[in-house]
């Protein structure tokens, strides 16, 4: 199943990189637009929204520090909601240090800058198809997504109000759809189906008694849970993955 | 600099501690125990399920059949972008129709 790919070649891997961050830009482009245009809303410069993309560079949890800027709320608490929001980094980190151990920690610490939702989705994909994560693939993939991802903020900071209807175009709901198909290329998985009917049931529950965006912790948590505890396994990733 | 500019850069500083926080922690043990690596190779799944059964349960009849469409298509091996942009597609027309 593996074609005759030159992992070697720095730029056909960018290239590659970037042709799989192509429904990633479409998908988050009217989040990050939706952003630089609440920003604004909530007080802050332009400037200040800009910076937050490009710092920052995790759109849930930005949406949760304008929410509370907008108030009178102490600095550390802002700073510990952003940190609770954006914890499931923690497990991506984890993930793909495994997929980039040969990377100097020079560049596996510049690269996990950019460890977003998709990046690692598109990262942990690639090492499913027994094809090696590559720091230019890798790059390929983040560059534009981040790019678009700072313009996208000072366009809306900018021209955000002039969206008359944005739930006409679909805005809010292109993401699910793009994580739909990412979960489901991980469907040959081991225990893949187990851990998705838990992490639904778990999630969907906590998003209507704990609320959001606590469910997504939650969620993930009983997942992971189930895979811990299910009978032993072995170390189906070395037999499987691990082999390229 | 301002009280925003601070809050910024430190909410920054903390977001990149956890990206990079699992690998400093994990990189230190030679062998990682099978029981850690179930962990870990559940968690594609685990988190992108969390991205979507919430939300899906917030749908009307066009972000469903949105859903439906597009995972029938991802389903069958159809492709992420072909999915996506009938995903795209169905949705936009349902909510613009209906």
């Amino acid at each position: 199943m593996l074609e005759a790919l030159d992992f070697s070649d720095s730029r056909a891997e960018f290239a590659r990189g970037m042709r799989r961050s192509i429904p990633v830009v479409i998908a988050a482009a009217p989040f990050g637009l939706l952003f630089g245009t609440l920003a604004i809303a909530n007080g802050m410069s332009v400037g200040e929204a800009v910076l937050m993309s490009a710092t920052l560079y995790a759109g849930a949890s930005q949406m949760v520090g304008i929410e509370l800027f907008g108030q009178d709320i102490a600095p550390w608490v802002v700073v510990l909601s952003i940190f609770a929001v954006n914890f499931r980094h923690v497990l991506y980190s984890a993930v793909s240090g495994r997929a980039t151990r040969h990377w100097s920690v020079l560049k596996r610490y510049f690269a996990f800058f950019f460890l977003t939702d998709p990046q690692f989705a598109e990262a942990e994909r690639r090492v499913t198809e027994k094809k090696p994560v590559t720091f230019a693939w890798y790059m390929g993939v983040a560059v534009p997504i981040y790019v678009c991802w700072i313009a996208e903020a000072l366009v809306g900071a900018l021209f955000g109000q002039l969206i008359p209807n944005p739930d006409a175009l679909g805005f809010d709901f292109l993401l699910p759809i793009y994580f739909l198909g990412l979960l489901m290329e991980f469907r040959e998985r081991q225990l893949w189906l187990p851990v998705v009917a838990v992490s639904a049931v778990t999630s969907v529950s906590a998003f209507y008694t704990v609320g959001s965006p606590w469910h997504v912790s939650i969620g993930a948590a009983a997942g992971i849970l189930l895979a811990v505890i299910w009978p032993a396994q072995g170390s189906a990733r070395s037999a499987q993955e691990q082999q390229t | 600099m301002s009280t925003t500019v601070w809050i910024i850069l430190a909410g920054a500083l903390v977001t990149y501690l956890t990206r990079i926080g699992g690998d400093l922690v994990l990189s230190r043990f030679e062998r990682i125990h099978p029981r850690v690596e179930a962990a870990l190779n559940a968690v594609p799944a685990a988190v992108l399920t969390t991205l979507v059964a919430p939300v899906a349960t917030t749908g009307g009849i066009a972000e469903t059949a949105a859903l439906l469409v597009s995972g029938a298509i991802f389903l069958r091996g159809g492709g992420m972008m072909t999915g996506f942009v009938a995903g795209a597609v169905v949705l936009i027309s349902l909510r613009n129709l209906l």
